[in-house]
């Protein structure tokens, strides 16, 4: 069959719909791990079945911060590192939205630390995704706090010294009731994981590790992103229920991926209507007790 | 539209600035506060937790200033009235989201209950030494407005007006305490929630698909949405066209940035909200605002029985400037005396409208107590001679 003979077909893209057609093409590198979540994020609102109107979407700042202008929900691009507190002011503003943060790590991790910590600590009802790529891609590659150490970055020009983030293990140990790593290889499990989070309640922490070809593949000579997906490939160790401090990454090391954390915590809304309901008794109307689709 | 009866605390109250300031923004239909403590504005914060159960709504305590300051904006987007409350410290980390309130257009009201600084400097004691950070404060071309009361009945009454400017103009809007109007305890008169005027947001008719988020038409303020209504919008913090979407070149930048603080500046004379007292056909005329305006009309009596024929012009809104009247004042008056509790902020605004044509004298005060009366009145009578 000729290419002619396939553009006749008119075969549409099932996650097309998910996506701002105008908006294309988007900003980033071939190879890079990015898209690939975004494709697995769409086909989990595919399998969701949740009305698209009442998701939103919120993204802080640089190549993964970029995801909420491509997804054709409600999309807010705040400040770097500040996606997670805008998410809470909208859950709270308006508690019917399904509200997803979808940022890098370096966002949520280093200059957004201290919001993921107490969003998790208050079981803040939100579903992050973390794209973990090593690095900060849109500024040229520095250094981030899950750079392994050993690996080269431009502002550890001899390797890395310090020790990293296992950011499962900080989500854990803060709170989070869903917890998971995949990588861009696990294609099916990421997506999984993505429905899953969006159907819990509370918060949700999703890392999706990804390659940086251009800034991190390249500059420590690891091939480009299919060898980065080769590496994914052969030392992924998929472990469900792994404690969560046996889940730090090395440098090209073993990879453990898995749902590493599932469980039932009262939400920060809930527990706020709870405890008013019990101080004030009937004088009190529980705040944002969705009454169905008006 | 009139007030939502259910924040409005209608009756005679004896309360601080800090308690009216609050009730203010709850009458005003304020019904998502996150915040950060910080003295001398955390009583502000301490009342809305109290109140807002019963009102219905939501008060949250952030992990700092910088995740409170866009927590509103997430609120606001959600369709709530939205305000946080700090003082200098705070104001300093919360720069970064008045601009990404004023890029996106988001209507919010910013409490600065003023002390001494720079830095930490003096928590529990008054000054007014902010005024030009929250006019220049985050990078980028913009414009705010900012509203400088001076009792616990302008704290409620002004706070009103600074939602419903807020929501008129989707600007970042400031509301200039100090610390002695925050802790001063007075009478304070909430009327009937009939009484009291509220400008509802300015939402769209169009429906999704005619809708483009940052399009005007004439007036310069963009119609709103809020999220969940599906429209499905783009907000961000890039430079961005009519649709909302990043347009990253010059020309997207010129119409927004234009726009941006055109929309502020060619209201400026609708803006203008001054209190008078027998400026015209004074020889001196001071100029003040929030707390040093009760110790300037001390002053100006004083002043004049001593015979000097002077004026007392009070900014109510302290941004945008009222260069004009100030400049209408020149034709009569030869000396203008601006006493403020910093090292001269606004003094540069009123040399800027004088231009030359009169004496401009400044009394600065470092913070820490207000003027002592004999201070101003001896400049007043130095500018008379």
């Amino acid at each position: 069959m000729s290419e002619t003979d396939l553009l006749e077909l008119e075969i549409e893209n099932p996650v097309a719909s998910y996506l701002r057609q105008e908006r294309l093409p988007h900003i980033w590198c071939p190879g890079c791990g990015i898209g690939t979540t975004v494709n697995c994020f769409a086909r989990a609102l595919t399998e969701s079945a949740m009305d698209l109107d009442r998701v939103a979407i919120v993204s802080g700042i640089g190549c993964t911060g970029r995801v909420a202008g491509y997804l054709n929900l409600d999309s807010f691009h705040t400040t770097h590192g500040r996606a997670i507190p805008f998410a809470t002011g909208l859950k709270l503003g308006n508690p019917d939205l399904k509200v997803v943060v979808y940022s890098g790590d370096g966002d949520l991790s280093a200059i957004g630390g201290n919001h993921l910590v107490h969003a998790a600590r208050r079981n803040m009802d939100l579903t992050v995704i973390c794209v973990n790529n090593f690095t900060y891609g849109m500024t040229g590659g520095q250094v981030a706090p899950t750079t392994p150490i050993g690996a080269t970055q431009t502002t550890m020009p001899y390797g890395n010294f310090e020790n990293p983030f296992n950011l499962p293990f900080l989500a854990d140990a803060c709170g989070a009731v869903y917890v998971a790593r995949w990588t861009v290889y696990h294609v099916k499990q990421l997506a999984k994981a993505m429905l899953e989070g969006l159907r819990k309640k509370g918060f949700v922490f999703i890392e999706a590790l990804a390659p940086c070809p251009t800034l991190y593949s390249r500059r420590n000579r690891l091939g480009d992103g299919v060898d980065q997906l080769k590496y994914y490939k052969e030392k992924s160790k998929i472990v469900n229920g792994a404690d969560t401090k046996d889940v730090g990454l090395t440098f090209q090391g073993d990879i453990v991926v898995g749902r590493f954390v599932d469980r039932e915590r009262p939400t920060w809304l809930d527990a706020m209507n709870e405890h008013y309901s019990q101080h004030f008794g009937e004088k009190y109307v529980p705040y944002g007790v969705s009454h169905g689709q008006d | 539209m009139h007030a939502d009866p259910k924040g409005v605390l209608t009756g005679i109250h004896f309360i601080d600035g800090d308690h009216a300031a609050c009730e203010g923004a709850l009458a005003a239909g304020c019904r998502f506060v996150a915040g950060y403590p910080i003295t001398p504005s955390t009583e502000v914060v301490e009342r809305f937790a109290a109140r807002i159960p019963l009102v219905g709504g939501v008060f949250i305590q952030m992990e700092d200033e910088i995740a409170s300051s866009i927590a509103i904006l997430g609120g606001a987007w959600a369709g709530k009235k939205v305000m946080t409350v700090t003082s200098g410290p705070g104001l300093s980390l919360m720069m970064e989201h008045v601009g990404l309130a004023a890029i996106t257009e988001t209507p919010c009201v910013i409490v600065d209950v003023q002390r001494g600084g720079p830095s930490t400097g003096l928590p529990t004691l008054p000054a007014q030494a902010d005024m030009m950070q929250v006019k220049w404060g985050s990078h980028g071309d913009y414009e705010i407005i900012a509203l400088s009361p001076n009792s616990p009945q302008e704290c409620f009454d002004l706070m009103v007006k600074a939602f419903n400017l807020a929501e008129t103009y989707r600007v970042p809007v400031f509301f200039m305490m100090d610390e002695v109007v925050g802790h001063m305890t007075e009478r304070v008169v909430i009327p009937a929630p009939e009484a009291i005027e509220i400008v509802e947001r300015k939402w769209t008719l169009k429906k999704p698909g005619e809708y483009r988020a940052y399009q005007t038409d004439g007036d310069m303020v963009p119609e709103m949405v809020k999220a969940g209504d599906g429209y499905r919008i783009h907000v961000t913090g890039l430079t961005h066209d009519d649709r909302g979407y990043p347009a990253m070149n010059p020309q997207a930048q010129d119409k927004l940035v234009r726009r941006l603080v055109n929309k502020i500046r060619a209201n400026r004379d609708k803006l203008v909200d001054v209190r008078e007292d027998g400026v015209e056909g004074a020889d001196v005329v001071v100029v003040s605002f929030g707390i040093t305006s009760r110790v300037a009309a001390a002053a100006v009596e004083a002043a004049r029985h001593r015979g000097v024929k002077v004026g007392h012009l009070r900014l109510i809104i302290t941004w945008p400037f009222p260069a004009k009247r100030i400049k209408e004042l020149t034709g009569g008056a030869k000396a203008f005396v601006v006493p403020e509790l910093n090292m001269g902020q606004m003094v540069l605004e009123v040399e800027r409208a004088v231009a030359g044509k009169a004496a401009v004298i400044s009394v600065p005060h470092a913070g820490g107590t207000v003027h002592e009366p004999e201070v101003i009145l001896a400049k007043i009578m130095e500018a008379a001679q």
